[in-house]
């Protein structure tokens, strides 16, 4: 099987600005006019990691192979559900609680496809895509450490 | 010329955020090393030489098991062949989303 979505309908931006989930959804509405379901989800900054005060963070990418790699976690999905669109924005730079700072939004005719592809594409842009966190915390600053709940997260889709 | 990028901590680590490196023929040869050459071909023998050249505190960083290596934006084992003109990434696991 090898579907491809046009590029029209993949959206992939590193910024440093908000986004406005509705502007993005409502893209995605405009797509097509078979779309029946819209699944996004939206991480945000918390003021709380392992127990310390977080007061703000910086997120460092790696420019060029962080859009190369959700483009390529995108395709994947894309070849796994059928899907009619697939937008991921992330943000980088200074960042403080309750901030935004990913956006992946997903449509498709029905909605089991975009509920799975999000969390998918969402799963693997946390174990994959070149991002760090660098948070301002009670204690001092610190380089957020990779979770293994989020590699178990990614693990369970290769089953 | 290979082009390297370091990241996150261990941009902090190696107080350096990139660097280029002539390649000549035989591949990079270490400037006053022994009479045998340090000759680098793979990912790992890159960092060997990036130890030998910028300073020996880099071996033990850049060799540790959690740091990821990226040929041309791919991520790579210690193993893969570097080519004249590629970017060579290296750094810690992920944490975005």
């Amino acid at each position: 099987m090898n579907k491809s979505l046009p590029n029209s309908a993949i959206t992939i931006r590193v910024q440093a600005a908000d986004f406005d989930v509705n502007a993005e959804q409502k893209n995605l509405r405009e797509l097509t006019r078979s779309v029946g379901a819209i699944v996004s989800f939206v991480g945000l900054v918390r003021d709380i990691n392992d127990a310390v005060s977080v007061s703000s963070m910086e997120l460092e990418h790696y420019p060029g192979m962080t859009e190369r790699t959700i483009k390529d976690i995108a395709d994947k999905a894309n070849q796994r559900w059928s899907l009619l669109g697939i937008t991921v924005i992330h943000r980088i730079g200074a960042l403080a609680p309750t901030d935004q700072i990913v956006l992946v939004a997903v449509s498709s005719l029905h909605r089991g496809d975009a509920f799975q592809a999000c969390e998918y594409i969402m799963d693997f842009l946390k174990t994959n895509a070149p991002f760090w966190k660098k948070e301002k915390t009670s204690e001092g600053e610190r380089w957020v450490d990779a979770r293994v709940t989020d590699k178990k997260a990614e693990q369970r889709w290769h089953q | 010329m290979i082009h390297v990028l370091f990241f996150a901590s261990i941009r902090e680590q190696l107080q350096t955020g990139k660097l280029s490196i002539e390649l000549d023929a035989d591949g990079i040869t270490v400037a006053g090393s022994a009479s045998i050459g340090l000759s680098v071909s793979t990912v790992e023998q890159l960092i060997a030489y990036l130890a030998s050249t910028y300073d020996q505190s880099w071996l033990p960083v850049l060799s540790a098991d959690n740091v990821i290596k990226a040929v041309n934006q791919q991520v790579v084992d210690k193993n893969f062949i570097i080519s004249d003109g590629d970017e060579v990434a290296f750094f810690p696991p992920v944490t975005g989303g």
